[in-house]
């Protein structure tokens, strides 16, 4: 059975870096950025293994920064 | 798949940052379960079609500011007052869904009085409660809902039930009184418990509207700066610590659900 | 030849006379807790059930602390909203009347005065002077102080108080006493109106917290501003208002005093007894005036530097240890004598004492 496909949308400058989403995504799409920090100094996530979101929304529900947005195309059949 | 490549072949948008959050950055410590609760609150009143009836009364605490965060009209109460404000401002403006939001401090300690009492007066407003056991603002005091044992910058060798008194759970007093028609407990730690505090705030905001009687929301959270903890441990720490003293889910519903 | 009747004219005790006033000013809510002396505030509005016919809301709060937030969140939604108490009452008012007054919010509070300070006495006592004009609560803040010497000042001062707080966007308070309270007396009460509605209060309020409404901008109620900058401006823009009412609104009544030698200076009930004073001192030979601050803020300072130099002396009468006399001596500036009668723990002096403090303090020999 065909899985759906998802990709988030992450606004990084009001990432804080928390790691909860990182934790929160049942397929470990999502990483903090180590080496990098975003404008307010955070090292903020990113989308590390892209192509195994399935676009449940987990990581934008616990974001207690509203800043992840999720897109999802189900499955045709 | 990129975002634009999903949305050409007839896939949507799940999540999408809430129409009533302002844009201006949260003041709120990462992992700050703040941010989850304002995001639902935000949600929840667009969703109802409130945004233009929606009062919301702001505490004293690290939810001072909450008014810079959701689009609708807010009253900034005195530290442990928003239950009064909240009475008066429901009272005179029937067409109004108002609600207060309040931490563990402002609500079970300095503002007890009002929020007992607009309980059992059975005031038309919700009550969302954001219980974390310790003071976040002032940097990390006891509240009354700190847990026996548990360290804060006024307990530094751990509550102690004989010098402190003994956590309090105010959400099981609330339950008691006859002007109270919805009580529940909450968290926001895992999506599916996002899930279930957004179905209680929304079932709250609905008894206002309704006027049924005064609704109260407990979300149980996570302190993480105060508790000294990275955001994961803190829910750990919570579901191990908080949830066996704060049981979540249902404690007192009157009305069917909506 | 048959007497007329005016219909018009009551027979009630001030305390009640507020309380139809309240109603017939078209308030919208009261908010309050019952203490002595003035509990006849909320007894006479829960016996007049205003919400049945004007929709004024009425509710017994479970304190003067809720109260006065009641009062608080009301009035942030434009509605004119009041409350009264006594002493101890208003003391635990303090915190929400400054907010009130630094969140800019027209409303009405009203202290019928008891003796302190603790729990005191149930007697009328004038010892919150202090507390009422030099703001009371922590920060800069005024309010407009209307002291009533009759129970027709009770009725028309809650108009009053409530026109001066919306013209302003300021708190008023009405400072009255057990004596003014509890004492009947005849009263014509103002006209009846109806309560402002919710189209009039969004035109003359457009910061009111109503819900949005379709309102293109959200209205919040803070008094919080942590950028020190905006905090300073902050309270600039009060001190503005302040200097505006200083300058339009002194009201004072002035009582024998083209050919007066010495001068009482007395507020509320003490002006009363003041003028009995008068006449019986004047009887003696003694040429005695009276001024009387109606607005006790803001002061009526110019009025007194100008009678001042008139003067062989200044008596300032008052129930209380010495209160106001600090603002009629910062007003005399050093010009002619001041000196203070006082009783207080409940005392109401009788007219010859003062008299008597007269003749005595200034050495007068008739």
């Amino acid at each position: 059975m065909a899985k759906a496909i998802g990709t988030v949308d992450i606004d990084t400058n009001r990432c804080k870096g928390c790691d909860l989403c990182v934790v929160a995504c049942p397929t470990n799409v999502l990483a903090l950025r180590e080496q990098e920090v975003n404008d307010r100094g955070y090292h903020f996530a990113y989308a590390l293994n892209p192509a195994d979101c399935v676009g449940c929304g987990s990581c934008a529900l616990v974001c207690p920064d509203a800043c992840i947005e999720v897109y999802r195309l189900m499955p045709k059949n | 798949m990129t975002k634009e490549e999903i949305l050409a072949q007839g896939g949507s948008k799940v999540n999408a940052r809430p129409r009533l959050m302002l844009d201006a950055t949260m003041h709120y410590c990462p992992g700050c379960s703040h941010g989850v609760v304002h995001k639902l609150v935000a949600e929840v009143i667009e969703e109802l079609g409130m945004e233009n009836s929606a009062i919301g009364v702001a505490p004293v605490g690290c939810a001072v500011f909450a008014y810079n965060y959701v689009d609708i009209d807010w009253i900034e109460a005195a530290h442990g007052r928003a239950p009064a404000v909240a009475t008066a401002a429901a009272r005179l403006n029937p067409d109004a869904m108002v609600f207060t939001y309040q931490g563990d401090g402002d609500l079970a300690a300095i503002g007890t009085c009002e929020t007992i009492h607009a309980c059992n007066r059975g005031e038309n407003i919700t009550i969302i409660f954001i219980n974390n056991g310790i003071y976040g603002m002032t940097g990390g005091q006891m509240a009354p809902t700190t847990l026996e044992g548990m360290k804060t910058s006024t307990t530094p060798y751990g509550r102690r039930v004989d010098l402190n008194g003994y956590p309090l759970n105010i959400t099981n007093l609330v339950k008691e009184l006859d002007g109270v028609c919805y009580v529940t407990r909450q968290s926001v730690h895992t999506p599916a418990a996002v899930r279930k505090a957004k179905a209680a705030i929304r079932q709250a905001f609905i008894n206002t509207r309704e006027k049924r009687g005064t609704s109260f929301v407990e979300i149980v959270s996570t302190c993480n700066s105060g508790w000294k903890m990275s955001p994961e441990k803190a829910n750990k720490w919570m579901e191990e610590n908080m949830f066996p003293k704060y049981v979540p889910g249902e404690i007192k519903n009157t009305v069917k659900n909506d | 030849m048959k007497q007329q009747i005016n219909d018009d004219v009551k027979l009630m005790k001030g305390n009640e006379a507020v309380a139809h006033a309240a109603i017939r000013y078209g308030v919208d809510g009261y908010f309050g807790y019952p203490i002595t002396p003035q509990s006849e505030v909320l007894e006479t509005l829960e016996e007049l059930k205003p919400w049945e016919t004007t929709g004024m809301v009425v509710l017994q709060s479970e304190s003067e602390v809720a109260a006065i937030n009641m009062v608080y969140g009301g009035g942030a939604t434009g509605k004119a909203v009041m409350t009264s108490s006594s002493s101890p009452g208003v003391s635990l008012m303090m915190e929400g009347i400054s907010y009130i007054a630094a969140g800019r919010i027209p409303t009405l509070i009203i202290n019928v005065m008891r003796g302190g300070p603790g729990l005191g006495t149930i007697q009328p006592s004038q010892s919150d002077y202090f507390q009422a004009t030099k703001g009371g609560g922590h920060g800069d803040y005024r309010l407009i102080v209307l002291a009533p010497a009759s129970v027709q000042d009770m009725a028309d001062f809650v108009g009053l108080g409530f026109d001066l707080a919306f013209k302003y966007r300021t708190p008023a308070m009405i400072l009255s006493d057990g004596i003014i309270g509890q004492m009947m007396e005849k009263v014509v009460l103002p006209e009846a109106r109806p309560r402002r509605t919710d189209e009039e209060i969004a035109a003359q309020c457009p910061w009111a917290v109503t819900g949005k409404r379709g309102r293109k901008n959200r209205n919040v109620m803070t008094t919080l501003e942590l950028e020190s900058k905006m905090m300073e401006e902050n309270n600039r823009q009060l001190q503005a208002v302040y200097d505006e009412i200083e300058k339009n609104e002194v009201r004072y009544e002035q009582y024998m005093t083209d050919d007066a030698e010495y001068l009482f200076v007395a507020f509320g009930c003490m002006s009363r007894i003041c003028k009995k004073s008068i006449e019986q001192a004047r009887a003696r030979g003694i040429k005695v005036g009276l001024l009387r601050p109606i607005t006790l803020w803001p002061f009526p300072t110019k009025a007194i530097a100008d009678l001042a130099p008139k003067m062989k002396g200044i008596l300032v009468a008052e129930m209380n240890a010495g209160q106001m006399i600090e603002d009629v001596r910062l007003a005399v500036e050093g010009a002619v004598p001041v000196r203070h009668f006082g009783r207080n723990g409940g005392i109401v002096p009788n007219p010859g004492e003062v008299v008597d403090s007269l003749i005595k303090q200034f050495n007068i020999h008739d």
